[in-house]
């Protein structure tokens, strides 16, 4: 059996998953990161993105987290997520229209609309989908 | 001894009374539960972002950040005090106001004066009272706190860190134990407390940093003030109202206590007066 850490992923709100994984995978701000047990302590700040996390039964999670703090130590490893959605909570088409939102918030943005809280409205709503699609990748293989 | 009148009258006032604390006690028990929820889902992320700092202030690290450094000497301390915006709720605010005193007291022997920052109407109002130099103060935040409302107030405290105005920072609230019992704590928030534990001490290490250590670690810092700050708010909120029920169901007891012996002070008059009234009669057909 893989070597196992443990795994705290919470968000502001609550706490989203604590258990033993084989694998952590986040989107850290200069690109995914893969966490096996034993990595180096790491710091990292999280981009909008998907979360996958392989159990020690092999059994494999995705979460949808918005932003936030990874930090690593040998024996644990701590998601701070600004905010964090388990796979069955997300909701495609609330993603979808949220996209749309923000794009075209963005298409307006000469009358003076707040460009950049517009443009990361994009990035979570687009990270929110791609995580949806990875998800889907997942159940259909 | 009293009328029986003016007894009656005494005793509607005091159901009049007990009727409007076994109402706020009712309604404090109904906001005690979502206040608790409130903070029951904020805790674990800040018993973890406070777990990831402390593990940063047991490294050693290539940036060490500001809030990290232990200063040498100490001139000025800053509290940030947690209090209600509504009273009767029992010793609550007093406690940690005492506890604020208690603590300040033993600095100001030291020579060392202090700085507060008021959350809560309640603490702005004792302290002006009795002298203090306030720095900052916030209120009216209403039952759903946001972290919003207090980033302003907290900022001028991290501030007057970061520009050396003072030199350590306590937090100081109420800790929910349970309904019938919170604790007054005062918590140090800056310079951080490295983790306990030989793990930490054992070789010298660092993290490695995505993106720059700098940005990083700032970003990190104030996020995990904040969430301090927003979850003593929140679990202060729980505090108050679990005071104010047991505070009103005292009242109420109370009161009922009161009526009683009213109720017994007016039976016992007009007992006297039929008493009398028969002996009046009795004595003048004996006349007749």
């Amino acid at each position: 059996m893989a070597m196992t850490v443990h795994c705290d992923i919470v968000s502001a709100e609550q706490e989203i998953f604590s258990g033993l994984v084989e694998m952590v995978v986040a989107s850290a701000s200069e690109g995914e990161v893969g966490i096996f047990y034993g990595h180096a302590p790491l710091l990292a700040s999280l981009q909008p993105g998907p979360v996958r996390i392989r159990k020690q039964n092999g059994e494999e999670e995705m979460y949808f987290v918005s932003g936030g703090y990874l930090e690593v130590q040998p024996h644990v490893v701590t998601i701070l997520a600004d905010t964090a959605l388990r796979e069955g909570d997300m909701d495609e088409e609330a993603a979808m229209e949220a996209k749309r939102q923000a794009e075209e918030a963005l298409k307006g943005e000469g009358e003076g609309l707040d460009y950049s809280k517009a443009a990361a409205q994009l990035a979570e709503a687009a990270a929110q989908l791609r995580t949806l699609q990875a998800i889907r990748k997942k159940l259909n293989k | 001894m009293a009328s029986g009148k003016e007894i009656r009258t005494k005793i509607g006032s005091i159901k009049n009374t007990q009727k409007i604390t076994s109402a706020m006690e009712m309604v404090a028990a109904s906001k005690m539960r979502k206040a608790q929820d409130r903070m029951e889902t904020g805790k674990p992320y800040a018993t973890r972002i406070r777990d990831v700092v402390s593990h940063i202030a047991a490294g050693n690290p290539e940036y060490k950040h500001v809030y990290l450094t232990q200063r040498d000497e100490i001139k000025r301390v800053g509290y940030i005090v947690v209090s209600t915006d509504r009273g009767l709720c029992g010793g609550l605010n007093i406690n940690a106001f005492k506890e604020v005193i208690r603590h300040s007291k033993a600095w100001h022997d030291k020579g060392v004066p202090s700085d507060l920052c008021l959350i809560g109407a309640k603490g702005a109002a004792f302290f002006k009272s009795v002298g203090g130099n306030i720095v900052a103060s916030v209120r009216d935040m209403g039952e759903q706190p946001s972290v919003t409302d207090l980033i302003g107030s907290v900022k001028v405290m991290l501030d007057g860190f970061v520009k050396g105005k003072i030199d350590e920072l306590y937090l100081v609230s109420n800790e929910f134990v349970n309904t019938m019992t919170q604790a007054p704590t005062v918590k140090q928030l800056l310079p951080l407390k490295p983790a306990e534990g030989d793990e930490f001490k054992r070789h010298a290490w660092d993290y490695l940093y995505e993106p720059e250590a700098s940005e990083l670690l700032n970003g990190l810092m104030i996020r995990y003030i904040e969430s301090q700050v927003y979850q003593a708010v929140v679990e202060n909120g729980a505090c108050e109202q679990a005071a104010r029920m047991i505070a009103m169901k005292n009242a109420t007891d109370n009161a009922g206590d009161l009526i009683n012996d009213l109720q017994l002070a007016y039976n016992k008059a007009r007992q006297a007066a039929i008493t009398q009234e028969l002996s009046e009669i009795v004595g003048g057909a004996a006349a007749v």
